[in-house]
């Protein structure tokens, strides 16, 4: 399995505003691969469905090998516990505190133990660059930027192969987007991790990503790694990347 | 996954094939806490990990735990993996933190009084404060007339009260009809048909158009005020109102205090209509009285004072609901799951005030004589 996601001829329809139209695409396992555009281009939308949240209307899309067209009840819940998922704003459970946030799968999906649980939960957090001290507390006393990273070591803790981030790092201080930058590079080289983002920040973007799609009038106008785009002809392309 | 254990001389050979991951590792974890009891007095254990197809943090992290334990035995362990699966070993033995589980802070039964009372103190005060507010805030309408905001009054009163209109209405003549056939087998039985219009006009009238009108407001209303509000503190509407200089008490709170102070009576009214429809028809089916008898009877048995004890709760109603509802709103915090909190208690404490208003009116009205 050499591409973890394969997106073909893929067609989003919103009553009557077509949103993608033949959108084909793919990522490469061990890759982190960007989804970017204006705003409004369906983004989040195409992640949406490529994590089974939202349906497309035509085309086929493959994730880690399961056929999303056919796809049953069981299939996609086993899908499910091999991919992690991080919000824009953490989505992170308010009635838990952050250390049964990061367990709920754990202790729904295997029998392990409560004292492995514990060292599991407190390597996701010393890995995302949390205080262990964050624990106890709930979701609606942390920051934005701790929510974030709290959402992300919730969606680490299956030790997924492939992880979805939704703008990682807006509304994050500079220093933590830089900070956060080089976590999902250490992410990526430890565990083996393929990642898909959705993200508007070029610092992001150049250090980060291997290779992109840029969706712009319902389609993908460039795909490939950023020398390739950028060579690209195409008005938002040429804003965006300016100067750089 | 297999594991396979040998013992050979004070050294015990660990062999695991296969996917050792966050999928499996709960199968073999007894199975490592009995192995390491039974091994001792072993000195060593040498993994053999080099057959893995899969291995992740959560199974290094198993390793870890083992490896202190047998430490903590006077043993020690040796890993033998291929270089990717060593580097997730090692990432997890790089630490500068100390793991732990959260400790389960849960209250004894005197602290949890405590607390509760402490907490009920609090939201009493919170809730003195609020009046204080709305008090203030009504001050400044009578002051100033040109603050009152007839758009947000006429929105609220479309909103809580005419689009409330079509359940009252089904509830109270389901209450009319319920009511009139119940008593209806008992009144048959002596003869006395004609007084099931007394029976109900008095009740209904008096007591139960304006206590049902209410608590369907209560659930319905209230309740809606109460989620409202509170998304509204979540998504910091209300901040930017006042940043703008927009009082939310001007512009969200009395509009809708009094836009339900205003429709409550009226929608006493409406129940009262309701339900003795809803008696009506119950009292021409099984005790043969024609609407015409029943609307004589009426006239002649039921003093318009009823009627008027009834409608006078209603401002009173309106305001309980009304106020606990926005209040419950206003003590919304950064937190989704204390809308939910604050929606179910404003509808609680909304129906109880309003009953407990209701007594208080009942003691008065008697000792008034009326």
């Amino acid at each position: 399995m050499q591409h973890v996601i394969e997106a073909k001829n893929i067609l989003t329809r919103f009553g009557q505003t077509i949103v993608h139209q033949d959108i084909n695409l793919h990522v490469n396992r061990g890759e982190i691969y960007g989804l970017l555009g204006p705003s409004g281009c369906g983004k989040t939308t195409l992640m949406k469905e490529m994590v089974l949240l939202q349906k497309y209307q035509g085309g086929s899309m493959k994730v880690l090998g399961y056929d999303l067209n056919h796809i049953g009840h069981q299939k996609a819940q086993e899908l499910r516990q091999q991919w992690g998922v991080l919000f824009q704003f953490g989505a992170l459970y308010s009635s838990l505190n952050i250390y049964d946030n990061i367990a709920v799968s754990l202790r729904e999906y295997t029998m392990i133990s409560e004292a492995l649980i514990a060292e599991i939960v407190s390597y996701k957090i010393h890995i995302v660059g949390l205080e262990q001290s964050v624990k106890e507390q709930y979701p609606s006393e942390i920051s934005g930027g701790m929510k974030k990273k709290a959402g992300l070591a919730r969606a680490l803790v299956m030790d997924p192969k492939l992880l979805f981030l939704d703008e990682p790092t807006s509304g994050l201080d500079p220093i933590s987007a830089r900070e956060f930058d080089a976590l999902i590079l250490r992410l990526r080289d430890r565990f083996d991790l393929s990642i898909v983002m959705v993200t508007h920040d070029l610092d992001s973007i150049e250090a980060t990503l291997d290779r992109a799609a840029i969706l712009d009038e319902k389609r993908v106008v460039a795909e490939g790694d950023l020398q390739t785009i950028k060579a690209t002809d195409n008005l938002f392309i040429k804003t965006f990347f300016k100067g750089r | 996954m297999s594991l396979h254990a040998k013992v050979q001389g004070d050294t015990v050979v660990i062999t695991v094939r296969g996917d050792m991951n966050v999928k499996s590792i709960a199968s073999i974890e007894p199975l490592l806490a009995e192995l390491l009891i039974h091994s001792i007095p072993s000195k060593r254990f040498e993994w053999h990990l080099e057959r893995l197809t899969h291995f992740d943090s959560a199974a290094a992290l198993l390793l870890y735990t083992f490896d202190k334990k047998s430490r903590s035995l006077g043993a020690t362990c040796k890993f033998h993996a291929n270089t990717n699966h060593q580097n997730i070993i090692d990432a997890v033995y790089h630490r500068d933190y100390h793991s732990s589980g959260v400790v389960d802070h849960r209250l004894g039964p005197v602290a949890t009084v405590g607390k509760m009372a402490i907490q009920k103190y609090q939201s009493f005060k919170d809730f003195l404060a609020f009046v204080g507010e709305l008090f203030s805030a009504l001050l400044i309408y009578l002051l100033h007339p040109k603050s009152i905001r007839f758009k947000e009054i006429y929105h609220a009163i479309e909103e809580s009260s005419i689009n409330a209109l079509g359940i009252i209405a089904l509830t109270t003549f389901l209450i009319g009809v319920v009511l009139a056939y119940q008593s209806s087998i008992q009144l048959k039985m002596y003869g006395a048909n004609i007084f099931i219009v007394d029976m109900l006009g008095i009740s209904v009238l008096r007591e139960l158009a304006p206590l049902i009108a209410a608590i369907v407001i209560a659930g319905r209303s209230g309740s809606a005020f109460a989620a409202q509000i509170g998304v509204m503190k979540i998504t910091e509407e209300l901040d930017a109102m006042k940043t703008m200089g927009f009082d939310p008490y001007l512009f969200l709170v009395l509009p809708r205090i009094i836009a339900l102070m205003v429709m409550m009576p009226l929608i006493i009214f409406f129940a009262d209509i309701m339900a003795m429809l809803g008696g009506m028809v119950v009292a021409a089916i099984e005790l043969g009285i024609s609407a015409q008898l029943f609307v004589d009877r009426f006239n002649e048995a039921v003093a318009m004072k009823h009627f008027f004890i009834g409608i006078s709760k209603g401002p009173f109603f309106g305001f309980i609901i009304a106020a606990i509802g926005i209040f419950r709103g206003l003590m919304v915090e950064n937190d989704t799951r204390s809308i939910g909190i604050n929606t179910t208690k404003s509808v609680v404490e909304a129906i109880f005030m309003v009953i407990i208003c209701d007594a208080i009116f009942s003691i008065i009205y008697t000792s008034l004589g009326i």
